[in-house]
């Protein structure tokens, strides 16, 4: 038994944020409809990188891979109105949850916003990601996580002192908005079932992202600080960052809060004479010299491989790590041990690892379990077997284009 | 405190009891936005978590951490001693009318106290227990201690951010907690549904370095599909092209920063197409990105040579443009992009404000009103936001031991003469 079997969602939804939130629920036996077009795929499969040996195609995504294990994928061109809006709708009336990532408006446009829909599923739940919100003077601005993590304040808090500003690789806020809505869905389901009442959820990206930033935008309020980047630096702890260590592009780090830390670290590198020292003896006067502290801390690590010198410092007591890279990911004891990558077999792809939930329940043990499907795999099986469609009208649907 | 509309919220019939330190403030607090009455549970004197600054007026104090201000509000406070028997005795009773508990310890620490999921299973066989830790609950790191910049290196986020030549970097304000606590929400109310339609309850085990895996997106597929390692590249983007070209994505201003990024698709055409004709209308569009066809431009094919040409009149003309300029460009033209917005500028921005974001909220021992993010969504038929303030240290103790557990306030002194509370 999986902790959402029985569940039925539908995605009107591309890229990350809609779909993420889709794959969350999939992991735990929901039954997630993922409806693309073949006049227009999801965006992962056609404008995102990496493809299966650098060789471009629609079913060799490893972005969309990661974002759509354990879904049907059934195609349906939402421009053929209105046997399109019909069978949209239809499809609807099956399900429990549909997810929209679309830019606002675009749904109603379509005839398939809340009110709609609620005519043909009263007790609906639909969560309706977007950018910036459904309200608003800027609603209907269309936008990627990766912009609007600046706009969110982000990355004006990544990179150094002295540097311009910097991303955390992609589009960071969505995979916030994926957690926020996935929480926004599984309690409106369970309020659902003892009242059953729908909900639309109206999710900004934006704003579910403000919520990680929230002592910083108090700390404006109140005390006009505007915070800004500022390396790897901590108010609170001195040394504090990454060290070089043995080997090609090799960092380790470590964070030294108490005095009683600084003390077990000066133990640990065998006291030398410079930690005696009146500017290294406080955490105050660590901070004042903190850029000599740290060359002297990154003379010491530079001797020990990253691992060596971890065990020796989490030994001690002491909170440290080394930088992972993306391939050591894989071969992470630890999530290894978690079983974090379940491997696959993808018929364009081959061998992939798809994602684990960071969560496990333990009664309940999650996916991956199927690979994420082709554009159009079920058609067949969802539209005639799931959604009981007669032979006849499939025929039809495809004929005309709906079913593209 | 308008609990008449709490009574609405989507969680309103359900008790929570939260033992976290700042790795699962968040779980806590997104539950009690929805309307769950959650119990922050201290040690006699107050969560360390307390002294964690910034401070109401920079003054450090433990009823004054904006961060425990933050990432505490929508709970009850009370106080309680786990490491004496007659605590635990205590912790037990109110784990029986309990729908969760969500802690971060130490793997273990919890068995050690007889506090532990068997036990809590067999007093309440529908609780879900929640446990937060840096690495998991078993594994050989899952005894490993880490705060925010060692979870951001072992899940390889710091391995894509910072230039080539120095180190790798974090995000400057601690992130990897709010992650944390997100993805542990998605985890309870999973189990929690589950345990809604099945009557079983049961421990959810959430590891910091495998919820942080999220916030890189998708690098790490590029080492999984092709052997390709994707690593920090400063100011700059990669991933986005089969030939490996880099594209800039931070561009000075006259005041700042831009967020600009060449992309394909249809989405990048029109951007494309409607930054060219805004340079055009300063007359400052050279004719190489003006005869430029859009539609069968491939980013995923473009080559390093091709996207410098066109950058480079695109950085003459971003100097000489304001970050508030740019912003009203790419509404007015849907342009994408955005700016590098400081908190300021965040705290004035109209859309917020349209949206009634900001929630003020009294904190009447401060003689203060602060304006908080409100809620995380709008929900059609049930609200979502702050109902109170993170509480002070044992604010609820006779609320809760007292009118709810039913003891004396005799019983109540002399526990705390014990110190049990």
């Amino acid at each position: 038994m999986h902790a959402l079997e029985g569940i039925k969602v539908v995605e009107f939804a591309a890229y990350a944020a809609g779909p993420t939130v889709g794959k969350h629920l999939a992991d735990h036996g929901a039954t997630v409809v993922h409806l693309e077009s073949r006049s227009r795929p999801d965006g992962f499969r056609t404008h995102y990188p990496p493809y299966k040996d650098n060789i471009y195609g629609l079913n060799r995504s490893g972005l969309f891979a990661l974002c759509n294990n354990d879904k049907l994928d059934v195609t349906l061109n939402l421009k053929k109105a209105p046997r399109a809006t019909e069978l949209a709708k239809r499809i609807v009336a099956w399900s429990d949850v549909v997810i929209e990532n679309f830019s606002p408006g675009t749904m109603k446009r379509l005839g398939l916003d809340y009110e709609s829909l609620r005519k043909v599923k009263p007790d609906l739940i639909m969560l309706s990601s977007s950018n910036l919100g459904q309200t608003g003077p800027h609603a209907n601005h269309p936008g990627f996580g990766s912009q609007l993590s600046s706009l969110a304040g982000f990355t004006n808090l990544i990179g150094y002192a002295d540097g311009p500003p910097q991303m955390l690789y992609g589009p960071y806020i969505d995979y916030i908005a994926v957690a926020y809505g996935a929480v926004a869905i599984l309690a409106a389901l369970d309020h659902r079932d003892r009242t059953c009442n729908g909900q639309h959820i109206d999710l900004a990206q934006y704003e579910s992202g403000l919520q990680f930033l929230t002592p910083l935008l108090l700390d404006y309020k109140v005390n006009g600080r505007v915070g800004v980047r500022n390396g790897n630096r901590d108010p609170a702890a001195a040394p504090h960052g990454a060290y070089p260590c043995k080997g090609e592009d090799s960092w380790c780090v470590m964070s030294i809060f108490s005095e009683a830390e600084w003390q077990t670290l000066c133990r640990v590198m065998e006291n030398p004479a410079w930690t005696q020292e009146k500017r290294f003896a406080t955490l105050e006067a660590r901070k004042k010299h903190e850029d000599e502290l740290d060359g002297r801390i990154g003379q010491w690590t530079v001797q020990f491989t990253a691992r060596d010198l971890i065990d020796r410092l989490q030994d001690a007591g002491l909170r440290a790590g080394l930088v992972n890279t993306m391939r050591d990911l894989f071969s992470d004891p630890q999530l290894t041990h978690r079983t974090q990558w379940v491997e696959l077999e993808h018929p364009e792809i081959g061998q992939m690892h798809y994602q684990r939930p960071p969560f496990l329940l333990t009664k309940t043990p999650p996916g991956p379990r199927n690979r994420d499907p082709l554009l159009g795999e079920h058609n067949e099986v969802f539209y005639k077997e799931m959604l009981s469609l007669p032979e006849k009208d499939y025929r039809e649907l495809v004929e005309e284009g709906v079913i593209d | 405190m308008a609990s008449e509309d709490k009574n609405k919220g989507l969680l309103a019939p359900f008790r929570v009891l939260d033992l976290t330190d700042e790795l699962g403030f968040l779980c806590g607090k997104i539950l009690g936005d929805l309307g769950a009455d959650v119990i922050k549970i201290e040690k006699p004197g107050g969560d360390p978590a307390r002294m964690i600054g910034p401070f109401y007026r920079d003054e450090p104090h433990v009823e004054k951490s904006l961060y425990w201000f933050g990432f505490n509000n929508n709970k009850r406070g009370i106080t309680l001693n786990l490491e004496s028997s007659r605590g635990q005795e205590l912790f037990r009773r109110l784990a029986t009318s309990a729908e969760f508990v969500i802690e971060s310890y130490m793997p273990g620490y919890l068995d050690r106290l007889g506090l532990g999921y068997t036990t809590l299973n067999q007093i309440n066989q529908r609780l879900i227990l929640t446990s937060i830790t840096p690495f998991g609950q078993t594994g050989p790191y899952s005894r490993f201690r880490a705060s925010d910049i060692e979870v951001m290196a072992m899940s390889g986020c710091m391995s894509l951010t910072g230039d080539p030549d120095r180190p790798p970097l974090r995000v400057s304000f601690p992130q990897s907690y709010q992650w944390t606590g997100s993805y542990a929400a998605v985890g309870t109310l999973t189990a929690h549904l589950y345990r809604q339609r099945s009557g079983i309850g049961q421990q959810v085990d959430v590891a910091a370095q495998a919820c942080l895996l999220w916030a890189f997106s998708h690098a790490h597929t590029f080492w999984d599909l092709n052997r390709h390692l994707e690593k920090r590249a400063g100011a700059y983007m990669t991933g986005r092209s089969i030939t490996g070209a880099r594209m800039r994505v931070f561009w000075p201003c006259k005041d700042g920063y831009l967020n600009f990024i060449i992309y394909g698709g249809e989405a990048g055409r029109k951007t494309n197409q409607a930054l060219v004709e805004w340079m055009d209308s300063k007359g400052r569009a050279p004719e190489s990105l003006k005869r430029k066809d859009w539609k069968s431009f491939n980013i995923a094919e473009v080559t390093q040579e091709e996207i410098d040409r066109m950058e480079e009149p695109i950085t003459r003309f971003f100097e000489g443009v304001t970050k508030r300029e740019f912003f009203e460009n790419v509404i007015r033209r849907e342009m994408l992009g955005y700016p590098v917005a400081t908190v300021e500028e965040i705290s004035s921005d109209p859309q917020l404000k349209a949206r009634d974001f900001w929630q003020e909220l009294a904190h009447p021992e401060l003689k203060a009103s602060l304006p908080y993010p409100g809620g995380f969504a709008k929900f059609s038929q049930a609200p979502c936001k702050i109902w109170r303030r993170a509480p002070l240290i044992g604010e609820h103790n006779e609320e809760v031991y007292c009118r709810e557990l039913g003891f004396k306030k005799d019983e109540l002194e002399k526990f705390k003469r014990e110190g049990v509370i």
